[in-house]
């Protein structure tokens, strides 16, 4: 079945220059493996494509069930030079939550994910 | 040796909720009041209140707030360290000087002044000597902007903090310090820890980046569960109990409003986050990939087994340098076709600057209601939208063409699509760019210097 991330995570972003980073959080301990393998950092880059015109990093915290996310030259030259309404790409943290991922129907069952999204 | 030392966050930012700190010392018990008034450009505003006036260039903020807090810190012998110095920290010192004999407390404040972290007269002493200050995020000379520097400033950490509580300091005041070195500072002051002792060090770090910005991890701003968080009216800013081991709890006073919980830390502890196995502060090199939270009761977390390792032989500087000019300019179109019409009126502005023959390093046009946030992410705009806001920004170095755009917004009401309003605040204001450039330097290069004064 298909999910939004934001079924299974939450996120904060940030910025730093000109680079925007967005930390994912699993919304519980047994999620994380999930964001693990599905959110690799060449999905997250053709995620934000038009919007990140630079490298994706990819830092993992285990402890946190989280991931940190560094989205390369994707705030309009940042800070104060930035034009944009988000210049500090606050809300790119959501923008990530809007992906949809495929989850085979055994583990989204074994997850709770095909109850909680109705089906 | 205390076995639990109080530190409450006042001040998430330079312009945070003016009566958080007077909520924090009135609320409850706490042992220190932690206040981060500098932002990134702040200290190229302060500079230039300090060359119009020589007595200016510190947060007046600060002033005000101590006149009312003042008197409860000291019979309470509640301390305050806060980096509100700015430029002028021995001015922001003599300030609360006078508030404190105007309120009849002389004799009884002492106040640690920290400075040494001003570079500015230094810059080309630094250039002539190879010192180049490169652009960390870009890897540009400091040579290439020179004539158009405006502050620079080291971080100093918690160290000449420590010094200045030794000597007896109750108000702290520093210039640009970091701000983990705010929260830091006063762990070690209370449990001696060695300047070598890197994963007490790592710890209090990281109590200081998840309170630095106030109530962004006790429930402002957090998307876990936003809509049960109870009483963001009086969202009670965190407090961080410290103890000897370095472990601690993140709470606030009881009464007040937020949340804090596991997912409300995990949120700040990811906020503005680069390779987490290095957030490099001047006193130590923490590794947030070893942090463990429990919950600990209600609004409570305890936070532990953080590693840290020796710091690095550099300094962060933060220099301003003006970087020409830029203004916005917005109109709101309705219903029906809101968001054709903003396209079409965002044409028709473009094809008269470029008739104008006006040229910019960058014109950003965005929808508001259709793409602000999102970007292409956001998909398709429904053709039913209630309105949308075109908001149009331009930048470049020369300030009469961006004045000149200026002057091309409101007549788009009569010459442009219909349905439009929204243009009662006049022109867009034309705003100089005051840029950040963030550089490294040599610790050795850097002497902070501590003293105290009586008020």
């Amino acid at each position: 079945m298909r999910i939004r991330l934001r079924e299974i995570a939450h996120a904060r972003s940030g910025d730093k220059g000109d680079t925007a980073n967005v930390g994912v959080i699993a919304l519980r301990d047994e999620f994380y493996p999930l964001l693990v393998r599905e959110l690799t950092a060449a999905r997250v880059k053709n995620h934000f494509k038009g919007i990140c015109k630079g490298e994706v990093e990819r830092f993992d915290l285990p402890n946190l069930g989280a991931l940190n996310f560094l989205l390369h030259e994707s705030l309009g030259g940042g800070g104060t030079l930035s034009l944009m309404t988000d210049a500090q790409g606050k809300t790119l943290s959501t923008a990530l939550l809007r992906m949809e991922i495929e989850v085979p129907d055994p583990e989204a069952k074994q997850l709770g994910l095909a109850k909680a999204n109705g089906s | 040796m205390k076995q639990k030392v109080r530190i409450a966050a006042g001040q998430g930012f330079w312009g945070d909720l003016p009566d958080a700190p007077v909520r924090q010392v009135e609320g409850g018990p706490i042992d220190y009041l932690m206040l981060d008034y500098l932002a990134e450009v702040t200290m190229s505003i302060m500079q230039k209140q300090k060359a119009r006036d020589p007595n200016a260039g510190y947060a007046r903020d600060f002033v005000s707030l101590m006149n009312e807090i003042l008197p409860a810190c000291v019979d309470r012998g509640i301390k305050v360290v806060a980096n509100a110095g700015g430029v002028n920290v021995e001015g922001c010192a003599n300030a609360i000087v006078d508030v404190a004999r105007k309120l009849d407390y002389s004799g009884k404040v002492k106040i640690g002044i920290v400075t040494g972290d001003d570079l500015l007269e230094r810059i080309d002493d630094f250039i002539t000597r190879g010192i180049e200050l490169r652009n960390m995020d870009t890897d540009e000379v400091l040579a290439s902007v020179r004539d158009r520097i405006q502050s620079a400033n080291a971080y100093l950490g918690a160290a000449p903090i420590v010094e200045a509580l030794g000597k007896g300091a109750q108000i702290v005041i520093t210039g640009r310090a970091t701000d983990t070195g705010l929260t830091l500072g006063p762990m070690i002051h209370e449990f001696g820890w060695a300047e070598n002792d890197w994963n007490k060090l790592a710890a209090g770090t990281i109590a200081g980046h998840i309170i630095e910005c106030g109530a962004q991890c006790s429930g402002g701003n957090c998307q876990y569960e936003w809509e049960t968080i109870p009483d963001l009216v009086s969202v009670g800013f965190p407090i961080a109990e410290a103890s000897p081991d370095a472990s601690f709890v993140i709470t606030k006073h009881n009464g007040t409003g937020g949340r804090i919980n596991v997912p409300s830390i995990k949120e700040q502890l990811v906020y503005e986050m680069g390779d987490p196995h290095e957030y490099i502060t001047p006193d130590c090199v923490a590794d947030f990939t070893t942090i463990q939270l429990a919950e600990d009761g209600p609004d409570r977390v305890r936070v532990f087994g953080i590693k840290g390792r020796p710091s690095t032989e550099f300094l962060k500087v933060s220099i301003s340098y003006s970087a020409g000019y830029k203004a916005v300019g917005t109109l709101v179109y309705a219903w029906p076709d809101a968001y054709e019409k903003a396209r079409t009126a965002d044409k028709i502005l473009r094809g008269r600057l470029e008739r104008l023959g006006l040229s910019f390093d960058q014109i950003l046009t965005e929808f508001v209601g259709v793409n602000a946030t999102h970007g292409p992410l956001a998909g398709k705009p429904s053709p039913d939208l209630a309105e949308v806001q075109l908001r149009v920004g331009v930048r470049g170095n020369d300030r009469s063409a961006v004045e000149r755009f200026t002057k091309e917004i409101a007549p788009l009401i009569l010459t442009g699509p219909p349905s439009v309003t929204g243009f009662a605040g006049g022109r867009p204001k034309v705003k100089e760019i005051v840029a950040y450039w963030p550089a490294l330097i040599p610790k050795s290069e850097i002497t902070p210097q501590v003293e105290t004064i009586e008020a």
